[in-house]
């Protein structure tokens, strides 16, 4: 155990996978870099360094870095899973994703359906997400719920360095494909994380928090600002409990539910926009399933339905913020 | 060049397999009892096959939505695609794939495919696989002249010649994407040279002719196996029917189509050559015919019979484990 960062807790993970399992592969742009030049080899080890080191010691035949052609070697890491790789993948930004998107959607998602179970598809793309780094409105989005509306995938959302660890080993060693998004934002976060390898199941909540007054179901970086928030709560005496899902599919109902089921109100928070989103998602699922336990209408606390902008005060203003959460925790318990 | 008799043979039966299974999925089509949409081989048969001799057990196809060719080619089981066209339990995909998505990994088929360009990626990543786990195999993409023009399409040919990966790229161009001809629709009009300009050696057959098409491919996957990396070949032909049935073909011109069963047809052009060389015997090719009537009769008749899926397979296999 030893205090590691978001990116340390991804790149050990992904080292760890690849030493126990040889057909494990790295595809992706720049993610060891120097491809081709008399410079630097692994100059980059991925855009925001999470990949470093693995290529030196993994050799450019498992590390493949690739044309900025997200089509052809996300599409290659469907084609290479289904005949018998585990390859993870790396879509820079998930915002790119539009470049690429038949082969994540019709493709890797849909072959052991429509094939009827004949074919095992078991890769993951990596991809960057959120807002918070002024890199404005296309590279900045949270695109977890078009994932999470397809089956065929799973989706997975970590919300601290000890989180990422267990759900990249997981997702890994996962059969099926993966869609695993990383905060940019939170690639400097720190925390103990056990040095062995561990795998975090998909479709089991954590709670991160207790409280018996109001129920916040927060994703990704949003989960960290719930805690905060609840811990502000519990001074004014408004006890919250926290709800992580880990995974938006499978997503774990059940734990919410129950919880709704105590405390009788709930606030979703979900950086994504807001139409159509997990917030909106996870409110129907309340209304539709424990409508009779809720004491107050539903909040969700969301950006609004807008690009993200550039200029450092508009985002800030965009993203949903601690204060935000205050406000809605307080409607939903009456307490403004 | 000289092809072995039994391969000859073998390339007779499986041409006139996807003749007489389309032919009879045309017929039976228009009696409403198959499900959707199908898009129709005949006419093309000698690409798949010529191509597909040449592969082996370590080595992939990607197919198009006009898949049925190159399935029976590489060896899917006639029956069971019959069933999957009906939309029957026991059809090749269950019942949930249809015609536009047969696929059986076990034989190398990686699937027909609903969108177009959607393969060849795919392809790349089973040269991947091979070249990874060590296969010696190689993988086909063959898409068709629309696919040509997608950027999938492209940025795999792109990728597989930087990676040198085994792939082979056929562009099965039959004149027309859809109802557009592909004499406007590729810019520069020369796809070889358009293969050449990603530094990927291509030439243009004749995909009526078996021969030619064997030859062709032949020399690209001996190269692509002494591990030159990608290579291309531009085969031209007609198809018989429509883009998918139902379409008339209005937008063809007169003069294309006039004839073009007495002088565009791959196995008549098969069984001339053949027995006009003594090479086969016109009895032995008859003797295919026949039993190849009566296989596709057999599996029209226990498709029409089959079972559709049981509604409990309405949520199966999605994932593995969820």
């Amino acid at each position: 155990m030893s205090v590691k960062s978001f990116r340390e807790a991804l790149n050990e993970a992904m080292r760890d996978e690849m030493r126990r399992d040889p057909t494990v592969i790295l595809l992706g742009e720049d993610i060891a870099g120097g491809m081709g030049s008399g410079g630097e080899q692994d100059a980059w080890g991925g855009v925001l360094g999470a990949t470093k080191g693995l290529m030196p010691e993994f050799g450019r035949e498992r590390v493949l870095d690739t044309p900025i052609s997200e089509s052809a070697f996300i599409g290659a890491a469907a084609g290479a899973a289904a005949t018998g790789l585990r390859p993870v993948a790396q879509l820079m930004f998930v915002d790119f994703f539009g470049v690429c998107g038949d082969q994540i959607i019709n493709q890797m998602a849909k072959f052991r359906y429509m094939f009827g179970g004949k074919a095992t598809t078991p890769c993951v793309v990596r991809t960057l997400f959120g807002a918070g780094t002024r890199a404005a409105s296309q590279h900045s989005q949270c695109l977890y719920p078009v994932f999470t509306h397809i089956p065929g995938l799973k989706v997975v959302v970590p919300a601290s360095p000890y989180e990422a660890k267990g759900l990249m080993t997981q997702a890994i060693r996962d059969d099926n494909p993966v869609v695993f998004l990383e905060h940019k934002a939170m690639f400097d976060d720190k925390e103990e994380v056990p040095d062995e390898p561990y795998a975090i199941p998909f479709g089991e909540a954590r709670t991160t928090r207790d409280g018996q007054d109001a129920t916040i179901v927060a994703i990704g970086r949003m989960v960290g600002f719930a805690n905060t928030a609840a811990d502000n709560l519990a001074d004014e005496g408004i006890e919250c409990t926290v709800i992580d899902p880990r995974t938006t599919s499978p997503l774990d109902s059940d734990a919410i539910l129950d919880s709704v089921e105590k405390t009788g109100r709930l606030v979703v928070v979900d950086e994504a926009s807001p139409r159509c989103g997990m917030a909106s998602d996870i409110s129907a699922i309340v209304a539709e399933n424990a409508f009779g336990a809720l004491k107050a209408p539903i909040k969700r606390v969301m950006p609004p339905h807008a690009p993200v902008p550039f200029a450092p005060n508009l985002e800030d203003a965009y993203i949903p913020g601690v204060d935000d959460i205050h406000a809605a925790v307080r409607a939903v318990v009456g307490a403004n | 060049m000289k092809i072995d008799r039994e391969k000859l043979l073998d390339g007779y039966r499986a041409m006139r397999t996807i003749r007489d299974f389309e032919e009879r999925v045309h017929k039976e089509f228009m009696t409403g009892q198959i499900p959707g949409f199908v898009h129709l081989y005949a006419g093309e048969e000698a690409a798949a096959v010529a191509v597909c001799q040449q592969l082996d057990g370590n080595d992939t196809v990607a197919s198009t939505h006009r898949g049925h060719g190159h399935s029976i080619a590489k060896g899917c089981d006639v029956k069971a695609m019959m069933k999957e066209i009906y939309g029957r339990a026991d059809g090749l995909c269950g019942g949930k794939g249809g015609s536009m998505h047969i696929a059986d990994l076990d034989v190398g088929m990686l699937g027909a495919n609903g969108i177009v360009g959607g393969g060849p990626p795919l392809a790349c990543g089973a040269a991947i696989t091979a070249k990874t786990l060590k296969t010696g195999g190689l993988s086909v993409a063959f898409f068709g002249d629309g696919a040509f023009n997608q950027g999938m399409t492209l940025e795999a040919m792109n990728f597989a010649r930087v990676y040198d990966l085994p792939v082979l790229f056929v562009l099965e161009d039959n004149g027309y994407a859809e109802s557009t001809s592909s004499s406007w629709s590729i810019g520069g009009h020369d796809p070889v040279r358009r293969a050449e300009g990603f530094g990927i050696r291509g030439t243009r057959v004749d995909g009526h002719d078996y021969f030619a098409v064997w030859r062709a491919a032949e020399e690209a996957v001996k190269a692509i196996r002494d591990g030159e990396g990608p290579r291309f070949i531009h085969i031209e032909f007609t198809r018989y029917y429509g883009h998918f049935e139902g379409d008339a073909s209005s937008y063809k011109p007169l003069n294309e189509v006039k004839d073009e069963r007495r002088y565009l047809d791959a196995l008549k052009f098969f069984r001339a050559r053949t027995t006009g060389g003594k090479m086969l015997k016109l009895e032995e090719l008859d003797a295919i015919d026949e039993e190849v009537a009566t296989l596709i009769d057999e599996a029209v008749t226990e498709a029409k019979a089959a079972p559709p899926p049981d509604l409990s397979t309405l949520t199966t296999d999605v994932y593995l484990s969820y």
